[in-house]
């Protein structure tokens, strides 16, 4: 791959959110691609590129951790904002919590860190200026300074990653020798993680999720490319 | 409104003193706790709801200035009534039923959007998923704050208290009962109040320029979540909270909107040690493990390391 770049990325924790789970959130084991994806657009992204994740390289044991909170019960109705705008009062316009509210746990993965390998594309809206090395070269930069758009984040806002460039010649970080276990596919057989959420396909009516079946293999989880048939639609 | 230029994180520390900072509701309200190390844990969302009732408290009805999502208790419940007797504003169900084909067009979601982004300052600080259906009313704020996290594993203490009546006839005749001893008064009642004796909390947030200028989030926006963050404990006084307190406030202001360092490799230059005799050691050295169990702030010392500051980025200790 020409245009590749690793990250690597840690945090306290992370909740890489199953959909079928997300009412009380329960993380994924590993983070997912969609999730990887999003951490490399809050460096840089462009429309004229596409980030495309080609691994997961896990670098901690998986642990979890359960944690409750307060949460609102409701979205911000777009109908009733509509009106409050029209009148020009703000009027009942708000959100009590306390009338509203739903004690949801989340079960959050604890002390996480991963490489990210990836590489991007560029997309039909590439322009005239557009090339892969000016991108990879913004990429890098703003990695390496520790510049971003917006501080990317473990699946959800408020577990922030730590983020740092790995060098392209560096070989590449693995767990320690006493983490090197079964449970992160180290050893004769492959961990098998099951369906995982592949990423949102936001280009399709409905914006339909797309899934793959993941697997750990000495820590590392290949990623296949979108355009794939491992990538279930 | 001209939104800020400057990305910036922060760091800030806070205490409690005799008091539970933020309840568990899987523990019975217990002070969050993080299991493995027994380390003190403030959810974001709790210093998020401490900034929301702070600005409402400090800014009420100011134009630009109000919450979004609410508090009942600071909410003024005459006034409510008052908007909720109006006939054309209550909920009709036709509208409701409109509202879930709106808003039809991106202009239209964006010009949602954008009023509610000028009217509420929640809003445009921590953004707010606002949709029904259609998926472009989501605002992502500039603000970011993670868990706040104790400096030292902390003791929550249980502490049994007692109240001088009953809630009701049945509790009162059910206490007669289960009660032999004749100078116990039939109608007591016993409860449990959490408290960590001492704690001090760090915090890290982070304010991306670039989302604010989506969300039009402002110099003087910043000037009031500063204050706020200062201030915020303040207001908050409760049976529960015990003594808390905000205690420093460290500002890393980049020059630039993207900035011009790691957040963490600044979050690195604010050390956190005990003060032994008016010296720094590290809470992870050895030697302190006879010292007494911090009890106040100053028996800690923050150290800031100024050396070698990356070029661009200011420190500005706002507390």
């Amino acid at each position: 791959m020409p245009y590749g770049i690793r990250l690597l990325v840690s945090g306290e924790r992370a909740c890489f959110t199953r959909p079928e789970m997300k009412v009380e959130r329960v993380s994924y084991d590993v983070m997912t691609p969609s999730a990887a994806r999003g951490i490399l657009e809050a460096i840089h992204w462009k429309p004229a590129i596409r980030w495309i994740v080609d691994e997961i390289r896990v670098l901690k044991p998986i642990r979890f951790q359960s944690i409750r909170r307060n949460e609102v019960g409701h979205k911000a109705p777009a109908g009733k904002i509509k009106q409050a705008m029209n009148r020009g009062d703000l009027g009942d316009l708000q959100i009590v919590v306390d009338e509203d509210r739903q004690q949801r746990a989340a079960t959050v993965l604890v002390d996480v860190a991963y490489v990210i390998a990836a590489h991007f594309e560029l997309t039909e809206r590439v322009g005239l200026d557009d090339n892969e090395g000016k991108h990879l070269d913004i990429f890098n930069r703003r990695a390496e300074r520790g510049q971003c758009f917006h501080q990317p984040c473990l699946g959800t806002r408020e577990f922030d990653a730590r983020f740092e460039l790995l060098s392209p010649d560096a070989p590449p970080p693995t767990p320690h020798p006493d983490d090197r276990l079964p449970a992160l596919g180290f050893g004769a057989t492959p961990r098998d993680l099951g369906f995982m959420l592949f990423d949102i396909d936001h280009d399709a009516p409905g914006r339909p999720s797309l899934f793959f079946r993941a697997e750990l293999r000495d820590g590392v989880m290949t990623v296949p490319h979108p355009n794939s048939p491992e990538v279930r639609r | 409104m001209t939104a800020i230029a400057n990305r910036y994180d922060f760091v800030l520390l806070f205490d409690v003193t005799r008091g539970n900072p933020n309840g568990d509701p899987d523990a019975g309200n217990l002070p969050r706790i993080d299991p493995e190390t027994n380390f003190g844990l403030v959810s974001d969302v709790s210093l998020k709801r401490k900034i929301r009732n702070y600005v409402e408290l400090a800014h009420r009805g100011e134009e630009g200035r109000h919450i979004y999502v609410q508090e009942s208790s600071i909410l003024n419940e005459q006034h409510r009534k008052a908007y909720k007797a109006v006939a054309p504003y209550k909920d009709d169900p036709k509208t409701d039923k409109a509202a879930k084909l709106n808003p039809r067009t991106d202009d239209e979601a964006h010009a949602l959007t954008k009023w509610m982004c000028a009217n509420f300052f929640d809003v445009r600080t921590f953004g707010a998923v606002m949709s029904t259906g259609i998926n472009c009313g989501q605002v992502r704020g500039p603000v970011q704050i993670a868990f706040a996290q104790s400096i030292e594993p902390i003791i929550a203490q249980e502490i049994s208290i007692t109240r001088m009546a009953a809630t009701n006839e049945a509790e009162k005749k059910q206490k007669a009962e289960g009660d032999d001893s004749v100078d116990r008064t039939d109608n007591r009642t016993m409860g449990r109040k959490h408290i960590v004796p001492y704690g001090l909390y760090r915090a890290h947030g982070f304010i991306s320029a670039k989302l604010a200028e989506r969300t039009g989030f402002g110099e003087g926006d910043l000037e009031l979540l500063f204050t706020a963050l200062a201030e915020m404990f303040e207001h908050d006084h409760s049976a529960a909270r015990g003594e808390m307190a905000s205690r420093k406030l460290i500002v890393f202001k980049h020059d630039t909107a993207l900035g011009k360092a790691s957040a963490h490799s600044l979050f690195e230059r604010v050390r956190i040690g005990r003060n032994i005799d008016g010296e720094f050691r590290d809470v992870e050295d050895r030697r302190i493990d006879n010292a007494p169990p911090a009890r106040k702030f100053t028996d800690y010392k923050v150290e800031i390391d100024r050396a070698n500051l990356p070029d661009g980025v200011e420190i500005i200790e706002r507390l």
